[in-house]
C-alpha cells in the first residue's frame, strides 16, 4: 500500500533542486518519451481498429477491408445486435451472473482461508498452509480436472461449471493472509475474544470492515478472470444457451456452424441466424461490449492490482 | 511458507473452542480445495489405465484396467510428442528471457521520465493488454492478419505488393508469438517492477549523485541490485512453468490453423486437442508429463535458488 501512496504523493510533487540535477538530460527525455508514446499506442490501437471496424457499414468492409477511420460509418453492426438481442441479451446475462456470483463466492471463500492461516496458534495451521500450498507446485493436470467436473462432480453444462473451478486460487489466500497478519492488529481480535465473541463474528464484524483494500484487490482479479474467461466454456459448455459473451465471440469466431446447431436451443432459425451472422461489424461489436466495460474500469483500478502483485511477492 | 511452524508455539496446547471455530470457518475452502485440487491430483493415474467413460467417475475408475506404461508408449511413438515438448520448451524459455528483460528495462526507463504525469498515461495504455482475454486478442489479431480484408493486406497492396495468407505461413509466426506474449505481458511486468523501484528509498540515489554517479551507473549499482530478489521471484515462477503454456496464445491466436500444427502445438494445446478427439489415454499421459515435470522444475528452481539466495526462495 505504501507505495501506491507515495507513488500517488510523488506524482504532484515538483521536483526539487537536486531531482533537478539528478535525472536523465532533456534530449534523453524526449527520446524515452517518443519510445513511451510508440509503445502506448501499439498498446491501445488494435483497440481503435476493432472499434472502428465495429462502426463500419457492411459494403464499405467488403469493398476497403478494415480500416481505422471507416469510408461509410454506421450503426448497423449495433443494430443487428439488438436485433439479435435475445441471444446477446442471454450471453450478456450468463457473463453478468458468473461474474458476479463468482466474484461474491471467491472473495467469501478466499478471506475465509486467509483468516484462519493467519491466526498464529491456529492447531490446524500446518495442515491447511500444506492444503493450500502443494496446489502451488503440482497438479492434476488438465485431463484428470476434466474428468473430475464433468464426470465427478456432473458440472459440465451447468453454469456453476464456468464458477467453481475459478473461485479460489492459492495466490489469492496467500494474498489475503498476508494483507490480514501485516494490517490487522492482534489486540484488536483478542480483546473481542474476551468479550466473547466468536471467531465468525470477529471476521464479518471486525476483520473485514478494515480489510476493504483486499477485499477490493480480490474481487477486481476476480471479476476481470470471470468477465474475460472462455476457456471454461470451451471445456465445460456445449449448450449454447449457456454462452458467456466471450465464449459466443469465441464460437463466432472458430465456427459458426456449432452456432447454428445450438440454435434451436436458444430459439433462433437455424438458417436465420447463419445467413446474418458473419457480419464483420456485429463480430467486432461484440468485441467492442466485451473490452468497454474494462477499457473504462481498469485506469480506476489498476491501483489495486498493483497493491495485490506486490502484496503477493512478500513472504508472510 | 515453512516459517509458519515455528510461530505455532512448541508447547502443547489442547484443542479449544477457537480450534473447532476457525475449522469451521476454513471448511468450505477446504472442501473447495479437496474437490478441485486434490480429486484431480489422484486422478492422474488415470495416465495408467485405459481409461473409459461407464457411468460415474468412480465407476469407470473401477471398471478401467491397468495398462501400466502403454499410454507413454503410444505417445512416445508419435513423434510428434518431441516437436511439442521441444515448442514448449523453446517458447519458454524465449518468453521467460524476454518477459523479464523487456519490463525490466521498460520500467527503469519509464521511471526516468521527467513527467510523472506522462509516466501514469503510458503505464496505464501499456497495462490495458493485460486486461484483454484471448479470445478478444484473437480478434483484433484477426482485424490485421485477415487475407482479404486485413490491415497488413491493406497496406502492401496499397505497396503494390501482393497479399499474404498469413495464417498458413509456419516461419512467421514464432517471432510473431514471441511479439503477441510481450505485447500483452509487457505492461503487467513493467508495473510490478515500478512498484519495486518506486519502493527503493530515494536516499540512496541522492547520495549517489552527489557523489557524481551518472544515471547509467545509479541503475547498475542500485536499482537494478535491489530488484534482484523481485526478479529472482518472478523467474523462478516462470521457469516452474515451463512444461507450461499460454494455451489461449497458442491455440485461439492461430485460429487453431492446420498448416501452422509444427510451430503453435504445445503441450497444453496437444492435450486439449487429444482430449476432445477422445483419445483419453494418450492426452492423459501427456497431462502426467506435464504435471510431474512441472512439479519438478518448481522445486528445482526453488532450491536452485534458496542456495544462492535464501532469502529469494519461496519455499
Amino acid at each position: 500500500m505504501s507505495e501506491v501512496k507515495r507513488m500517488r504523493k510523488a506524482k504532484y510533487d515538483e521536483p526539487t533542486g537536486f531531482e533537478r540535477f539528478n535525472r536523465v538530460s532533456k534530449p534523453a527525455n524526449a527520446v524515452l518519451n517518443i519510445v513511451f508514446i510508440l509503445l502506448a499506442l501499439a498498446c491501445v490501437i488494435p483497440v481503435i481498429l476493432v472499434v472502428a471496424i465495429s462502426f463500419s457499414a457492411e459494403e464499405s468492409i467488403t469493398e476497403y477491408g478494415y480500416r481505422f477511420i471507416p469510408k461509410i460509418f454506421s450503426l448497423e453492426g449495433y443494430t443487428f445486435l439488438i436485433s439479435q438481442s435475445k441471444m446477446i441479451a442471454r450471453a450478456l446475462g450468463v457473463s453478468i451472473f458468473v461474474t458476479i456470483a463468482g466474484t461474491v463466492l471467491g472473495v467469501l471463500l478466499t478471506t475465509l482461508m486467509g483468516y484462519v492461516l493467519s491466526r498464529p496458534g491456529y492447531k490446524l495451521n500446518g495442515f491447511l498452509t500444506m492444503v493450500v500450498f502443494i496446489p502451488m507446485v503440482f497438479n492434476g493436470g488438465l485431463v484428470s480436472t476434466y474428468y473430475v467436473v464433468s464426470q465427478l462432480l456432473h458440472l459440465k453444462n451447468t453454469v456453476w461449471a464456468l464458477i467453481l473451478p475459478l473461485c479460489v486460487s492459492s495466490f489469492n489466500v496467500v494474498v489475503c493472509r498476508t494483507f490480514f497478519k501485516t494490517t490487522v492488529p492482534e489486540s484488536l481480535i483478542e480483546s473481542a475474544k474476551m468479550d466473547g465473541a466468536s471467531q465468525l463474528t470477529i471476521f464479518a464484524k471486525i476483520v473485514l470492515p478494515i480489510s476493504k483494500p483486499v477485499l477490493a484487490t480480490i474481487g477486481l482479479f476476480l471479476c476481470f478472470s470471470y468477465w474475460n474467461d472462455w476457456y471454461q466454456s470451451m471445456l465445460y459448455i456445449e449448450d449454447a444457451a449457456l454462452y458467456s459473451l466471450q465464449a459466443l465471440l469465441n464460437a463466432i469466431l472458430t465456427n459458426i456452424q456449432m452456432l447454428a446447431k445450438n440454435a434451436a436451443t436458444m430459439g433462433l432459425g437455424a438458417a436465420e441466424m447463419l445467413a446474418q451472422m458473419p457480419q464483420e461489424a456485429a463480430r467486432m461489436a461484440i468485441v467492442v461490449i466485451i473490452v468497454a466495460p474494462i477499457a473504462c474500469a481498469y485506469p480506476y483500478f489498476q491501483k489495486y492490482f498493483i497493491s495485490g502483485l506486490t502484496l503477493g511477492a512478500v513472504k508472510g | 511458507m515453512v516459517k509458519d511452524k515455528k510461530s505455532v508455539k512448541p508447547k502443547k496446547r489442547r484443542w479449544n473452542r477457537d480450534d473447532t471455530e476457525l475449522t469451521l470457518l476454513a471448511l468450505p475452502t477446504t472442501i473447495w480445495y479437496f474437490l478441485f485440487c486434490f480429486m484431480p491430483m489422484f486422478g492422474i493415474v488415470i495416465a495408467f489405465k485405459n481409461f473409459k467413460i461407464n457411468g460415474g467417475f468412480l465407476k469407470s475408475f473401477w471398471t478401467s484396467e491397468w495398462v501400466g506404461v502403454n499410454n507413454f508408449k503410444f505417445l512416445f511413438s508419435t513423434r510428434d510428442i518431441w516437436m511439442i515438448i521441444k515448442n514448449t520448451l523453446a517458447y519458454n524459455i524465449v518468453f521467460i528471457i524476454l518477459g523479464i528483460v523487456v519490463p525490466v528495462a521498460a520500467a527503469i526507463a519509464i521511471g526516468q521520465l521527467h513527467s510523472k504525469r506522462l509516466t501514469k498515461v503510458y503505464q496505464t495504455a501499456m497495462f490495458m493488454p493485460y486486461f484483454l482475454s484471448w479470445v478478444v486478442v484473437t480478434a483484433l489479431v484477426w482485424a490485421f492478419l485477415s487475407y482479404d480484408k486485413g490491415l497488413v493486406n491493406n497496406l502492401l497492396e496499397s505497396l503494390g505488393l501482393d497479399r499474404q495468407q498469413w495464417y498458413m505461413k509456419p516461419e512467421m509466426w514464432p517471432p510473431f508469438l514471441v511479439f503477441m506474449n510481450l505485447w500483452k505481458g509487457v505492461g503487467y511486468g513493467m508495473v510490478v517492477y515500478l512498484a519495486t523501484i518506486t519502493g527503493i528509498d530515494k536516499s540512496y540515489y541522492e547520495a549517489a549523485g552527489i557523489d557524481g554517479a551518472t544515471v547509467w551507473q545509479q541503475i547498475r549499482y542500485i536499482t537494478l541490485p535491489l530488484m534482484k530478489t523481485v526478479i529472482i521471484l518472478m523467474f523462478i515462477m516462470n521457469v516452474g512453468r515451463i512444461f507450461y503454456s499460454d494455451f489461449g496464445l497458442f491455440y485461439q491466436v492461430p485460429r487453431d490453423s492446420n498448416s501452422l500444427y509444427d510451430v503453435v502445438y504445445t503441450l497444453d494445446v496437444y492435450v486439449y486437442k487429444q482430449l476432445k478427439s477422445s483419445t483419453t489415454g494418450m492426452s492423459a499421459a501427456a497431462a502426467f508429463i506435464q504435471s510431474v515435470a512441472g512439479c519438478i522444475t518448481i522445486l528445482t528452481a526453488n532450491a536452485v535458488v534458496r542456495k544462492f539466495d535464501k532469502d529469494s526462495a519461496m519455499i
